[in-house]
Protein backbone atom coordinates (compact mmCIF):
# COMPACT_ATOMS: atom_id res chain seq x y z
CA UNK A 1 0.00 0.00 0.00
CA UNK A 2 3.30 2.00 -0.62
CA UNK A 3 4.01 4.79 -3.15
CA UNK A 4 6.74 2.08 -4.49
CA UNK A 5 4.98 -1.22 -3.62
CA UNK A 6 2.96 -1.87 -7.03
CA UNK A 7 4.67 -1.74 -10.46
CA UNK A 8 1.90 -0.39 -12.08
CA UNK A 9 2.63 3.13 -13.78
CA UNK A 10 -1.34 4.12 -12.87
CA UNK A 11 -0.41 3.42 -8.83
CA UNK A 12 1.81 6.33 -7.83
CA UNK A 13 -0.72 8.37 -9.46
CA UNK A 14 -3.92 6.78 -7.82
CA UNK A 15 -1.39 7.57 -4.50
CA UNK A 16 -1.22 11.30 -5.53
CA UNK A 17 -4.80 11.69 -6.44
CA UNK A 18 -6.27 10.09 -2.98
CA UNK A 19 -3.20 10.75 -0.92
CA UNK A 20 -2.87 14.45 -1.99
CA UNK A 21 -5.67 15.84 -4.00
CA UNK A 22 -8.56 14.37 -2.39
CA UNK A 23 -6.93 15.69 1.09
CA UNK A 24 -6.58 18.66 0.59
CA UNK A 25 -9.47 19.75 -1.98
CA UNK A 26 -11.73 17.95 0.74
CA UNK A 27 -10.99 21.09 2.91
CA UNK A 28 -11.31 23.83 -0.08
CA UNK A 29 -14.93 22.91 -1.02
CA UNK A 30 -15.98 22.49 1.99
CA UNK A 31 -14.47 26.26 2.48
CA UNK A 32 -17.03 27.54 -0.31
CA UNK A 33 -19.29 25.50 1.24
CA UNK A 34 -18.84 26.98 4.55
CA UNK A 35 -17.90 30.80 3.19
CA UNK A 36 -21.63 30.99 2.09
CA UNK A 37 -23.01 31.39 4.93
CA UNK A 38 -20.69 34.24 6.62
CA UNK A 39 -20.36 37.47 5.34
CA UNK A 40 -16.75 39.19 4.72
CA UNK A 41 -17.37 41.62 8.30
CA UNK A 42 -18.73 38.45 10.12
CA UNK A 43 -16.59 38.34 13.52
CA UNK A 44 -16.61 34.21 13.27
CA UNK A 45 -14.71 35.61 9.72
CA UNK A 46 -12.10 37.11 12.37
CA UNK A 47 -11.76 33.76 13.81
CA UNK A 48 -11.16 31.92 10.64
CA UNK A 49 -8.61 34.37 9.69
CA UNK A 50 -6.80 34.14 13.12
CA UNK A 51 -6.59 30.26 13.33
CA UNK A 52 -5.77 30.28 9.40
CA UNK A 53 -3.07 32.75 10.20
CA UNK A 54 -1.81 30.83 12.91
CA UNK A 55 -1.82 27.29 11.01
CA UNK A 56 0.69 29.14 8.28
CA UNK A 57 2.86 30.94 10.87
CA UNK A 58 3.17 27.51 12.59
CA UNK A 59 4.28 25.81 9.29
CA UNK A 60 7.02 29.11 9.05
CA UNK A 61 8.17 28.25 12.40
CA UNK A 62 8.68 24.72 11.99
CA UNK A 63 10.92 25.79 8.46
CA UNK A 64 13.15 27.53 10.53
CA UNK A 65 13.18 25.77 13.41
CA UNK A 66 12.85 21.91 12.03
CA UNK A 67 13.86 22.49 8.29
CA UNK A 68 14.68 19.80 5.97
CA UNK A 69 17.59 19.22 3.19
CA UNK A 70 20.55 21.39 3.16
CA UNK A 71 19.08 23.96 6.04
CA UNK A 72 19.25 21.70 8.01
CA UNK A 73 23.13 21.59 8.14
CA UNK A 74 22.90 24.80 9.30
CA UNK A 75 23.07 25.51 13.33
CA UNK A 76 19.99 26.83 14.78
CA UNK A 77 21.09 29.98 16.22
CA UNK A 78 22.16 31.40 12.81
CA UNK A 79 18.55 30.42 11.10
CA UNK A 80 16.88 32.33 13.76
CA UNK A 81 18.96 35.40 14.00
CA UNK A 82 18.92 35.59 10.33
CA UNK A 83 14.93 34.91 10.03
CA UNK A 84 14.64 37.42 13.22
CA UNK A 85 16.91 40.48 11.54
CA UNK A 86 15.65 40.10 8.36
CA UNK A 87 11.74 40.97 9.97
CA UNK A 88 13.01 43.49 11.39
CA UNK A 89 14.78 44.96 8.42
CA UNK A 90 11.24 44.56 7.12
CA UNK A 91 9.29 46.47 9.22
CA UNK A 92 12.16 49.21 9.50
CA UNK A 93 11.99 49.59 5.41
CA UNK A 94 7.95 49.87 5.80
CA UNK A 95 6.96 46.89 5.29
CA UNK A 96 9.20 45.88 1.94
CA UNK A 97 8.92 42.45 1.64
CA UNK A 98 12.48 42.37 -0.70
CA UNK A 99 14.85 44.17 2.02
CA UNK A 100 13.11 41.55 4.82
CA UNK A 101 14.26 38.48 2.56
CA UNK A 102 17.63 39.96 1.22
CA UNK A 103 18.74 40.79 4.65
CA UNK A 104 17.93 37.57 5.95
CA UNK A 105 19.29 35.65 2.91
CA UNK A 106 22.35 37.70 3.13
CA UNK A 107 22.95 36.94 6.93
CA UNK A 108 22.44 33.13 6.09
CA UNK A 109 24.85 32.93 3.63
CA UNK A 110 27.74 35.32 5.49
CA UNK A 111 26.97 33.11 8.30
CA UNK A 112 27.82 29.48 6.60
CA UNK A 113 30.49 31.55 4.75
CA UNK A 114 32.10 32.10 8.66
CA UNK A 115 30.91 29.23 9.16
CA UNK A 116 28.53 29.96 12.18
CA UNK B 1 -13.00 55.72 -1.42
CA UNK B 2 -12.70 53.37 -3.99
CA UNK B 3 -9.31 52.80 -6.41
CA UNK B 4 -10.81 51.06 -8.98
CA UNK B 5 -13.62 53.54 -9.85
CA UNK B 6 -11.76 54.36 -13.23
CA UNK B 7 -11.36 51.37 -13.81
CA UNK B 8 -14.72 49.77 -13.94
CA UNK B 9 -15.48 49.72 -17.58
CA UNK B 10 -12.32 47.23 -18.38
CA UNK B 11 -13.56 44.36 -20.23
CA UNK B 12 -13.20 41.50 -18.67
CA UNK B 13 -9.79 40.01 -20.60
CA UNK B 14 -8.39 42.90 -19.47
CA UNK B 15 -9.15 41.85 -15.56
CA UNK B 16 -7.78 38.30 -16.44
CA UNK B 17 -4.26 39.75 -17.96
CA UNK B 18 -3.73 41.32 -14.89
CA UNK B 19 -4.74 38.70 -12.43
CA UNK B 20 -2.33 37.20 -15.27
CA UNK B 21 0.39 39.27 -14.36
CA UNK B 22 0.06 39.63 -10.66
CA UNK B 23 1.67 35.94 -10.80
CA UNK B 24 4.95 38.00 -12.15
CA UNK B 25 5.49 39.67 -8.98
CA UNK B 26 7.76 39.22 -5.91
CA UNK B 27 5.31 36.69 -3.98
CA UNK B 28 5.03 34.93 -7.92
CA UNK B 29 9.30 34.61 -7.91
CA UNK B 30 9.48 33.77 -4.58
CA UNK B 31 6.74 30.20 -5.40
CA UNK B 32 8.83 29.84 -8.04
CA UNK B 33 12.24 29.64 -5.87
CA UNK B 34 10.02 27.38 -3.68
CA UNK B 35 9.12 25.26 -5.84
CA UNK B 36 12.72 24.70 -7.06
CA UNK B 37 13.46 23.63 -3.62
CA UNK B 38 10.26 21.13 -3.69
CA UNK B 39 11.50 19.52 -7.00
CA UNK B 40 14.97 19.04 -5.06
CA UNK B 41 12.94 16.99 -2.36
CA UNK B 42 10.59 14.98 -4.59
CA UNK B 43 13.64 13.97 -6.50
CA UNK B 44 15.01 12.83 -3.81
CA UNK B 45 12.27 10.46 -2.35
CA UNK B 46 12.58 8.64 -5.98
CA UNK B 47 9.00 10.53 -7.05
CA UNK B 48 9.65 10.97 -11.15
CA UNK B 49 9.54 14.08 -12.58
CA UNK B 50 5.72 13.73 -14.44
CA UNK B 51 4.45 12.22 -10.88
CA UNK B 52 5.65 15.88 -9.27
CA UNK B 53 4.25 17.57 -12.20
CA UNK B 54 1.45 15.96 -11.46
CA UNK B 55 1.09 16.51 -7.70
CA UNK B 56 2.08 20.08 -7.92
CA UNK B 57 -1.62 20.15 -10.56
CA UNK B 58 -3.38 18.13 -8.19
CA UNK B 59 -2.15 19.13 -4.83
CA UNK B 60 -1.49 22.87 -5.17
CA UNK B 61 -0.41 23.72 -1.77
CA UNK B 62 3.23 23.28 -0.67
CA UNK B 63 3.06 22.37 2.58
CA UNK B 64 0.88 19.49 1.82
CA UNK B 65 2.99 18.31 -0.95
CA UNK B 66 6.04 18.54 1.47
CA UNK B 67 4.34 16.36 3.85
CA UNK B 68 3.58 14.17 0.91
CA UNK B 69 6.69 13.66 -0.58
CA UNK B 70 7.82 13.19 3.37
CA UNK B 71 5.44 10.23 3.79
CA UNK B 72 6.09 8.88 0.53
CA UNK B 73 10.08 8.90 1.26
CA UNK B 74 9.30 6.90 4.65
CA UNK B 75 7.43 4.12 3.11
CA UNK B 76 3.97 4.95 4.63
CA UNK B 77 0.94 3.31 3.55
CA UNK B 78 -2.11 5.25 1.81
CA UNK B 79 -4.09 6.10 4.39
CA UNK B 80 -1.68 6.99 6.60
CA UNK B 81 -0.24 9.48 3.87
CA UNK B 82 -3.70 10.62 3.52
CA UNK B 83 -4.44 11.23 7.12
CA UNK B 84 -1.37 13.56 7.48
CA UNK B 85 -1.58 15.25 4.24
CA UNK B 86 -5.40 15.94 5.59
CA UNK B 87 -4.32 17.46 8.83
CA UNK B 88 -1.62 19.60 7.14
CA UNK B 89 -4.39 21.08 4.75
CA UNK B 90 -7.09 21.72 7.04
CA UNK B 91 -5.48 25.09 7.00
CA UNK B 92 -7.05 25.67 3.51
CA UNK B 93 -10.65 25.66 5.11
CA UNK B 94 -10.44 28.92 6.80
CA UNK B 95 -8.14 30.50 3.95
CA UNK B 96 -11.44 29.79 1.49
CA UNK B 97 -13.88 30.90 3.89
CA UNK B 98 -12.12 34.35 4.19
CA UNK B 99 -11.81 34.82 0.17
CA UNK B 100 -14.80 33.42 -1.23
CA UNK B 101 -16.75 36.77 0.11
CA UNK B 102 -14.76 38.57 -1.63
CA UNK B 103 -15.17 37.10 -4.75
CA UNK B 104 -19.48 36.46 -4.66
CA UNK B 105 -21.09 38.57 -5.83
CA UNK B 106 -25.25 38.33 -6.79
CA UNK B 107 -24.45 37.07 -10.25
CA UNK B 108 -21.20 34.38 -9.22
CA UNK B 109 -21.91 30.97 -10.24
CA UNK B 110 -21.10 28.50 -6.94
CA UNK B 111 -19.63 26.00 -9.63
CA UNK B 112 -17.34 29.17 -10.87
CA UNK B 113 -16.08 29.53 -6.97
CA UNK B 114 -15.68 25.35 -6.75
CA UNK B 115 -13.48 25.57 -9.67
CA UNK B 116 -11.00 28.35 -8.13
CA UNK B 117 -10.86 27.13 -4.67
CA UNK B 118 -8.45 24.77 -5.89
CA UNK B 119 -5.98 27.38 -6.77
CA UNK B 120 -6.27 28.43 -2.86
CA UNK B 121 -2.65 28.10 -1.37
CA UNK B 122 -0.72 30.60 0.51
CA UNK B 123 0.95 32.90 -2.53
CA UNK B 124 -2.35 33.42 -4.38
CA UNK B 125 -4.20 33.80 -0.98
CA UNK B 126 -2.05 36.69 0.04
CA UNK B 127 -1.82 37.97 -3.33
CA UNK B 128 -5.18 38.22 -3.98
CA UNK B 129 -6.07 39.81 0.00
CA UNK B 130 -3.92 42.50 -0.92
CA UNK B 131 -4.52 43.47 -4.47
CA UNK B 132 -8.69 42.15 -4.46
CA UNK B 133 -9.45 45.59 -3.17
CA UNK B 134 -8.11 46.99 -6.09
CA UNK B 135 -9.94 45.00 -8.24
CA UNK B 136 -14.06 45.25 -8.96
CA UNK B 137 -15.81 42.67 -7.46
CA UNK B 138 -17.46 41.11 -10.54
CA UNK B 139 -14.03 41.01 -11.89
CA UNK B 140 -12.76 39.47 -8.62
CA UNK B 141 -13.06 35.90 -10.26
CA UNK B 142 -11.30 36.79 -13.61
CA UNK B 143 -8.37 38.35 -11.71
CA UNK B 144 -8.00 35.22 -9.49
CA UNK B 145 -8.50 32.37 -12.60
CA UNK B 146 -5.99 34.28 -14.22
CA UNK B 147 -3.87 34.61 -11.71
CA UNK B 148 -4.41 30.86 -10.32
CA UNK B 149 -3.84 29.36 -13.96
CA UNK B 150 -0.68 31.21 -14.59
CA UNK B 151 0.79 30.27 -11.39
CA UNK B 152 0.26 26.32 -11.63
CA UNK B 153 1.04 26.18 -15.19
CA UNK B 154 4.80 28.32 -14.40
CA UNK B 155 5.43 25.86 -11.40
CA UNK B 156 4.62 22.83 -13.12
CA UNK B 157 7.31 23.84 -15.81
CA UNK B 158 9.85 24.73 -12.86
CA UNK B 159 9.28 21.28 -11.68
CA UNK B 160 9.84 19.79 -14.92
CA UNK B 161 13.06 21.87 -15.13
CA UNK B 162 14.93 21.12 -12.50
CA UNK B 163 14.22 17.59 -12.78
CA UNK B 164 15.92 18.11 -16.20
CA UNK B 165 18.98 20.28 -14.72
CA UNK B 166 22.14 19.56 -12.81
CA UNK B 167 21.68 17.69 -9.15
CA UNK B 168 24.18 18.99 -7.33
CA UNK B 169 23.42 22.65 -6.16
CA UNK B 170 26.19 23.98 -3.99
CA UNK B 171 24.90 23.29 -0.11
CA UNK B 172 25.23 27.24 0.63
CA UNK B 173 22.69 27.39 -2.24
CA UNK B 174 20.56 25.26 -1.67
CA UNK B 175 19.92 26.08 2.13
CA UNK B 176 19.70 29.91 1.14
CA UNK B 177 16.61 28.54 -1.37
CA UNK B 178 15.20 26.66 1.30
CA UNK B 179 15.41 29.56 3.45
CA UNK B 180 13.07 31.68 0.77
CA UNK B 181 9.69 30.34 2.19
CA UNK B 182 9.88 30.96 5.70
CA UNK B 183 10.89 34.53 5.51
CA UNK B 184 8.75 34.71 2.40
CA UNK B 185 5.58 33.67 4.51
CA UNK B 186 6.59 35.81 7.06
CA UNK B 187 7.19 39.01 5.77
CA UNK B 188 4.07 38.18 3.54
CA UNK B 189 1.63 36.84 6.29
CA UNK B 190 2.54 40.41 8.65
CA UNK B 191 1.51 42.68 5.44
CA UNK B 192 -1.92 40.49 4.54
CA UNK B 193 -3.37 40.75 8.17
CA UNK B 194 -6.85 42.51 8.10
CA UNK B 195 -6.35 43.38 11.97
CA UNK B 196 -4.10 43.91 14.84
CA UNK B 197 -5.54 39.60 15.85
CA UNK B 198 -4.37 38.43 12.86
CA UNK B 199 -0.29 39.79 14.16
CA UNK B 200 -0.94 38.40 17.37
CA UNK B 201 -2.07 35.03 15.54
CA UNK B 202 1.31 34.82 13.70
CA UNK B 203 3.55 35.80 16.85
CA UNK B 204 1.05 32.66 18.63
CA UNK B 205 1.59 30.34 15.33
CA UNK B 206 5.18 31.04 15.30
CA UNK B 207 5.73 29.97 18.89
CA UNK B 208 3.41 26.76 18.86
CA UNK B 209 4.42 25.64 15.50
CA UNK B 210 7.75 24.12 17.14
CA UNK B 211 6.59 23.59 20.89
CA UNK B 212 3.96 21.30 19.39
CA UNK B 213 5.91 19.64 16.66
CA UNK B 214 8.23 18.18 19.81
CA UNK B 215 5.17 17.74 22.35
CA UNK B 216 2.14 16.64 19.65
CA UNK B 217 4.48 15.68 16.40
CA UNK B 218 1.47 14.34 14.10
CA UNK B 219 -0.69 17.21 14.43
CA UNK B 220 1.68 20.18 15.62
CA UNK B 221 -0.06 22.32 12.82
CA UNK B 222 -3.81 21.60 13.42
CA UNK B 223 -3.63 22.08 17.58
CA UNK B 224 -1.13 25.46 16.92
CA UNK B 225 -3.88 26.57 14.74
CA UNK B 226 -6.69 25.94 16.68
CA UNK B 227 -5.08 27.36 19.75
CA UNK B 228 -3.26 30.26 18.48
CA UNK B 229 -6.01 31.03 16.44
CA UNK B 230 -8.29 30.85 19.01
CA UNK B 231 -6.46 32.80 22.02
CA UNK B 232 -5.89 35.26 19.34
CA UNK B 233 -9.61 35.72 18.78
CA UNK B 234 -10.41 36.04 22.01
CA UNK B 235 -7.84 39.11 22.58
CA UNK B 236 -9.70 40.56 19.69
CA UNK B 237 -12.76 40.27 21.83
CA UNK B 238 -11.44 41.33 24.69
CA UNK B 239 -10.03 44.17 23.05
CA UNK B 240 -12.85 45.16 22.07
CA UNK B 241 -14.78 45.15 24.97
CA UNK B 242 -11.93 47.07 26.37
CA UNK B 243 -12.40 49.68 24.00
CA UNK B 244 -16.06 50.01 24.65
CA UNK B 245 -15.95 50.38 28.18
Amino acid sequence: MSYFSNGAWWWPYLFILVAGFAATDVWRFLGVYLGGKLSEDSDLLVLVRTMATALVAAVIGNLIVFPGGALAHTSFGLRIVAAALGFVAYLASGKRMVVGIVTAELLLLSGLYLNF
Amino acid sequence: MSTWTSDVTAPRSTWFLRGVRAAFSLPGLILISSFIGFAALAKDAGVTAAQAAFMTGTVWALPSMVVLVGAIASGAALPAAMFAVTLSAIRLMPMVMALMPEMRTGKTRQCVLYLLAHFVAVTSWVLAMERFKRVPPQMRTTYYSGLGCTLVTINIIVVTVVYAAADALPSAFSAALLMLTPMYFLTSLWGSARERAGHVAMILGLVFGPVFHIVLPRIDLLVAGLIGGTAAYGWHLWRGKARAA
